[in-house]
C-alpha cells in the first residue's frame, strides 16, 4: 500500500511543481497580510512586545495553512470531476491510499509555503531564541493543524457540486485569525467577540507556538491547542471517510 | 474458466423514487465485444457503474468472470478496467507519465517499457512528452483507453467512448477498438450511436427504459426486426461523408 501511495504522492508533487503558482499564490496573501499589519498598521498596535513581527507571525502562518488546504479540496474535487477518481477506486489498489496521497500532499506543499513565509518574516525581522527542541514541537503543532484543516478539505472536495463550492469553506478559516489573539491582544475587545476570541481554536494554538518560540510559559494552554487540532481532525476524518464510502456507493 | 466473462441477471438500481434499472439480464463472452446500445438515461452508465464496482446494486446478481460485485469487489477489480465517459487521465502530466503512473499502480514490472510500447502501438510516440491537456479529444480518448489495457485486465469497460468527439477522432477511436478485437480482451462498451454498435460490437444489447428489450448480433437483429425491403434510390453522400473527403483533400495538399 505504501508504495501506491507513493506514486499517486509523485503525481499530486507533480502537478503542484509544475504549476508553482498553486505555492507563490497562496503564500502571498499572507505575506501581503504581514507587510500591511507590520509596515501600516503595526506602529499603532501596542501589544506589550517591541517585535510585532514576531508577534504576528504564528497567526500568519495559521492563515497560510488555512488557504493552502483549499487547494486539497480543488484537487480532490478536479480528480472525481474528470474520472480520474472512479479509475482510481476501480483499481486493485488500497482505496484509503488514494485519500492519503491527498492529504501528505497537502502537508508537504503547506510545509513548503510556511517555509517561505518564514523567511520573509527573517527578512522583516523575525528572530526566535528558541531551541531545536521548541521548534520541533512549534512544526508539530502546524503539522497537526495542517492535518486537521487538510482532512476538513476533504469533504467538500469530495462532495462538491462547483469548484467554488469545494473553495469556499476555506473563507471563514483565512479570517478566523482576525477574531482572535493572532494581529491583537484580545483584552481590547468587546465582550462578546472577546469571549469568542478566547475559546475558538486560533487563539490557543497562536498562543502555544508563542510560547514556543519565543520562550513563554507553556502551561496548559498547549495541550487545550493541542486538543483542538486532534479534535477537528478526528471529527473531520470521521465525516471525510463517510464522504469517501458514498463516493464509492 | 467456464464462466461467462461477464454475467448479469435481474440487475435493479433506484436512486431515490426513480428506477433507473428494472431488472436487466445479459451476458457477455470472453473476447466478445459488447454493445449496451441506448439513448440518454436508459441506465446504461449505471449498469457500468455496478459492474465496475463503483456502485452497488438495489437487487439482482452481476458477476465478472465468475466473481460477485458485491462480495468479492477486490477479486473484480484485479479483471477490470474502467474508462469513464469522460478522459480520466491527469492533464498536468504528460501522455507517457500517464501510462507510467498506471502502470506502476498495477505492479507492472517495467513501467517505462509498459508505457513505451503502448505509445508506439496507439499512435502516441510524438506526443509522449506533451501534457495530456494539450492533446484532441481522438488522442485522449486513445491515451485513456491505452491507460485501461494495461496490466491486461480480463474486461474493459469503454462508457460511451466518443460522445463528443468529431467525426475523424471518433474514426481514430474505432480503428483502436477494431484493433483489440480478437486480442482476447472482452469489451464492454456503451453507446446510443446506432452506427457505433453496428462498426465495433460483436454483439448487441438494446437497453430501453431500464430493461434489455433485445440482444443479438447485428445480423440476428436484422432478421428479427423489420424485414428486409428491395427498393431503389439515388444514394447521395452523407455530410459526414462530404465532411471527411474534404479533410482528406486538404490533408493532401
Amino acid at each position: 500500500m505504501r508504495s501506491k501511495t507513493a506514486v499517486l504522492l509523485g503525481r499530486l508533487m507533480r502537478n503542484i511543481m509544475r504549476s508553482p503558482d498553486t505555492i507563490i499564490t497562496v503564500a502571498i496573501t499572507p505575506i501581503m497580510m504581514m507587510l500591511l499589519f507590520v509596515y501600516v498598521f503595526g506602529g499603532a498596535i501596542k501589544t506589550g512586545t517591541d517585535n510585532y513581527v514576531n508577534y504576528l507571525l504564528p497567526g500568519i502562518l495559521l492563515m497560510a495553512i488555512a488557504s493552502g488546504v483549499a487547494y486539497t479540496s480543488l484537487r480532490l474535487f478536479n480528480d472525481v470531476k474528470s474520472g480520474l477518481m472512479a479509475r482510481f477506486i476501480t483499481m486493485p489498489i488500497k482505496r484509503s491510499s488514494i485519500l492519503w496521497a491527498h492529504v501528505l500532499t497537502s502537508l508537504v506543499s503547506n510545509a513548503l509555503t510556511v517555509l517561505v513565509v518564514i523567511l520573509i518574516a527573517l527578512l522583516m525581522g523575525f528572530r526566535s531564541g528558541a531551541d531545536i527542541l521548541h521548534w520541533f514541537a512549534a512544526a508539530g503543532i502546524l503539522g497537526l493543524f495542517t492535518l486537521a484543516l487538510t482532512w476538513l478539505a476533504v469533504i467538500p472536495g469530495l462532495t462538491a457540486k462547483s469548484m467554488e463550492g469545494a473553495t469556499a469553506y476555506s473563507y471563514p478559516l483565512i479570517f478566523l485569525p482576525f477574531i482572535s489573539s493572532a494581529f491583537v491582544p484580545t483584552e481590547t475587545m468587546p465582550k462578546i467577540v472577546r469571549v469568542f476570541a478566547e475559546n475558538q481554536p486560533v487563539t490557543s494554538i497562536v498562543n502555544a507556538i508563542r510560547a514556543l518560540l519565543y520562550g513563554g510559559s507553556i502551561g496548559n494552554g498547549i495541550w487545550i491547542a493541542l486538543a483542538w487540532c486532534v479534535g477537528i481532525m478526528v471529527i473531520a476524518y470521521l465525516f471525510a471517510s463517510k464522504a469517501f464510502k458514498r463516493q464509492l456507493g | 474458466m467456464n464462466h461467462a466473462a461477464i454475467s448479469v441477471k435481474g440487475l435493479k438500481k433506484s436512486f431515490k423514487d426513480k428506477e433507473v434499472l428494472k431488472g436487466v439480464d445479459f451476458e457477455v463472452q470472453r473476447g466478445e465485444i459488447f454493445a449496451l446500445l441506448g439513448s440518454n438515461g436508459a441506465g446504461k452508465t449505471t449498469t457500468i457503474n455496478i459492474l465496475s464496482t463503483l456502485m452497488k446494486p438495489d437487487g439482482g446478481e452481476a458477476s465478472i468472470c465468475g466473481f460477485d460485485v458485491r462480495r468479492q469487489p477486490d477479486h473484480v477489480r484485479q479483471s477490470i478496467s474502467l474508462t469513464g465517459q469522460f478522459s480520466s487521465l491527469d492533464g498536468m502530466l504528460t501522455g507517457r507519465e500517464n501510462l507510467i503512473m498506471i502502470a506502476k499502480l498495477r505492479g507492472a514490472s517495467n513501467p517505462a517499457h509498459v508505457a513505451d510500447d503502448l505509445l508506439a502501438k496507439f499512435n502516441l510516440v510524438d506526443a509522449a512528452n506533451r501534457r495530456a491537456d494539450q492533446y484532441s479529444g481522438g488522442m485522449k480518448r486513445r491515451l485513456d483507453i491505452a491507460m485501461s489495457l494495461i496490466g491486461k485486465p480480463a474486461v474493459i469497460f469503454l462508457d460511451e467512448p466518443t460522445t463528443g468527439l468529431d467525426p475523424e477522432a471518433r474514426i481514430e477511436v474505432w480503428n483502436t477498438v477494431k484493433e483489440l478485437a480478437g486480442s482476447g480482451t472482452t469489451i464492454l462498451l456503451t453507446t446510443q450511436y446506432l452506427e457505433e454498435a453496428e462498426q465495433l460490437a460483436d454483439r448487441i444489447a438494446i437497453l430501453h427504459d431500464g430493461k434489455i428489450i433485445t440482444t443479438g448480433t447485428l445480423s440476428e437483429l436484422k432478421k428479427m426486426f423489420p424485414p428486409a425491403k428491395v427498393e431503389y434510390i439515388e444514394k447521395q453522400p452523407t455530410l459526414e461523408e462530404i465532411f471527411l473527403a474534404i479533410i482528406a483533400k486538404k490533408e493532401e495538399k
